[in-house]
């Protein structure tokens, strides 16, 4: 199976589930696509996140009932530095769908999908101890991981692969 | 707002719900029935659980961080070590999740090898849990027939893979080597006689009394409250979600394997107990059918400059020599992208999220771990209940901590 390019322009993937309903469904909200590699991925405003996440979830057409995953990217030395990769899966339609918002490396904050799935909690405290994005409504944002008075964040690509010593 | 958010709020350390009625108790980490080192903050009212909290990161060893300085190939010993119940599992994910990226596809027999250890791996992941899971609740005897077929697919493990726990057997594109010989007649021989096994274990709890009265109606959660808190696998089936990856979105070839996927809908510790034992004989059938359809060939996919050369070709070719010279100081460069590669591990969705910038080492790699996600059954499994539950609960859900932690 030789690799396809990828096809990034919105206009050819308007037919998807997912590009249709937010585009009907919240317009602006969607920042751009990507399909590659039989994946696709949507960029999504980071205002907009929780209610993008909603109607995703919620509406008939796409019913993406479950959240598989949730992490993060660091691109430094871009800006916005930050990925968030949400993974949603249907189980009615046996499709995956992730989700990215960027998020800007100075204070580095976003809503937290604990109001949609509970079970988002310790995913969310994962990436906060390692990257050090904060979840806005998050009912108990602390490390996980690492030790309560660790210092720095280990996933972010300015810490060494040794740590501080 | 979903109300099992409550049992992510944290246990202040001097408020508690009860005032002086109740106290606070630390379960672990050094706690033989946590299955290695999870903390458990607890609150109790006399026996009866009111609040329950996971404290994990106690076996953090920073493997995703590890991975973003290694070459693509050198990932895969560490795969292992994450859930080290279930290696094959961990290598299988991994490198599906590379072969994706790199377009690659690995010859049939590489396949049904894949496949017919992959199943290996559910059996003795499983025959752990049901063993330490009955010795938890107090069944000694269970434990030892467990580990005594347990031994026999380690045994085998060693011989495909000179290593009795971390495999590192599956490499991008294909397998580390061939199987050896006497392989499929000493596994033949092991399918031969574990069905007997199964009932054997099945014998002894089953319709066991003091069994029945530990775990039915126990530690119940539902369907809904599974769908919320992210559970997969044999924790989520046992409460209704009928959900396989092997079936509904097939990966390396179980499109292939016939079988059905066990489901029950109490949603206590019996009906998760009833789930494996089921996917016990399913995985079973499945390793049968792999032998069956073994076919001959290359057990590596012809892409010299990613898959190491033969032993034999590196010393009699010169190509060969500078292949096998550039992957292992160099590494293989693999195309920018990113995939999701989700698989059904014994425990729930294993999912490896892989991100590259189209150099030899990757650029991200996530774990989605099952047992991770699973933890977060245990606040609506105890609360309410009795201490002594507690133990049958994280038994039955089933956790790592190598993967929970990573």
């Amino acid at each position: 199976m030789p690799l396809e390019p990828a096809i990034t322009d919105l206009e050819q993937l308007k037919d998807r589930p997912a590009v249709a309903a937010l585009e009907a469904g919240l317009p602006g909200a969607l920042q751009a696509a990507k399909f590659d590699r039989s994946e696709l991925t949507l960029w999504i405003d980071p205002l907009k996140i929780i209610p993008a996440l909603t109607l995703l979830r919620d509406s008939a057409a796409t019913s993406y009932k479950s959240l598989a995953d949730v992490t993060a990217v660091d691109w430094l030395p871009a800006e916005p530095r930050f990925e968030v990769v949400y993974s949603l899966l249907s189980y009615e339609r046996r499709e995956r769908l992730r989700v990215k918002v960027k998020v800007s490396g100075n204070d580095p904050y976003i809503e937290s999908a604990t109001v949609l799935w509970p079970g988002a909690s310790p995913f969310e405290r994962e990436i906060f101890d390692l990257f050090g994005i904060r979840f806005l409504g998050h009912p108990d944002l602390r490390r996980i991981l690492l030790p309560d008075d660790w210092e720095g964040h280990p996933l972010r690509k300015d810490y060494p692969v040794e740590g501080y010593r | 707002m979903p109300a099992t958010l409550d049992y992510f709020r944290a246990i202040p350390v001097v408020e508690t719900i009860g005032g002086d009625r109740t106290m606070v108790l630390n379960m672990g980490p050094q706690h033989p029935s946590t299955h290695g080192v999870l903390r458990l903050v607890v609150e109790i009212d006399g026996e009866t659980v009111v609040r329950i909290r996971p404290d994990i990161g106690y076996l953090h060893t920073g493997i995703e961080k590890t991975c973003e300085a290694k070459f693509y190939q050198q990932v895969i010993p560490m795969t292992d070590r994450i859930d080290y119940l279930a290696p094959m599992a961990n290598n299988l994910a991994y490198v599906l999740a590379v072969e994706k990226l790199l377009g690659l596809e690995v010859p049939p027999r590489a396949m049904w090898i894949r496949l017919m250890l992959s199943e290996l791996t559910r059996i003795s992941s499983h025959l752990v849990w049901l063993g330490t899971h009955a010795m938890d609740i107090g069944a000694m005897t269970v434990f030892l027939y467990c580990f005594r077929e347990r031994e026999e697919i380690l045994k085998m493990y060693e011989m495909v893979a000179g290593q009795r726990m971390m495999t590192s057997y599956f490499r991008v594109g294909g397998l580390s080597m061939n199987l050896p010989l006497g392989f499929l007649d000493y596994l033949k021989n092991f399918t031969n006689y574990f069905p007997a096994r199964i009932e054997q274990y099945s014998d002894l709890l089953t319709s066991n009394p003091i069994w029945m009265v530990r775990t039915k109606g126990v530690a119940k959660i539902s369907k809904e409250d599974a769908m919320e808190l992210m559970l997969t696998g044999p924790t989520a089936r046992a409460s209704g979600i009928d959900w396989d990856l092997r079936r509904d979105m097939p990966y390396g070839g179980y499109e292939n394997l016939e079988f059905k996927v066990p489901l029950a809908t109490e949603g206590d510790v019996y009906a998760r107990y009833m789930v494996r034992m089921e996917e016990l004989r399913q995985s079973l059938g499945m390793v049968k059918q792999a032998m069956a359809n073994l076919p001959d060939g290359p057990i590596k996919a012809d892409a010299p400059k990613i898959v190491l050369p033969d032993r034999e070709k590196m010393k009699t070719q010169m190509e060969s020599l500078i292949h096998h010279f550039k992957i292992v100081t160099e590494g293989f460069n693999v195309p920018e992208g990113e995939v999701y590669q989700g698989i059904e591990s014994p425990r729930g969705e294993m999912g490896y999220y892989v991100v590259s910038d189209g150099t030899a080492k990757p650029y991200r790699v996530h774990m989605r771990a099952p047992s991770f996600a699973n933890l977060n059954a245990i606040g609506p499994m105890c609360e309410g209940n009795l201490l002594a539950d507690v133990v049958a609960a994280i038994g039955s859900i089933d956790i790592i901590l190598g993967d929970v932690d990573r």
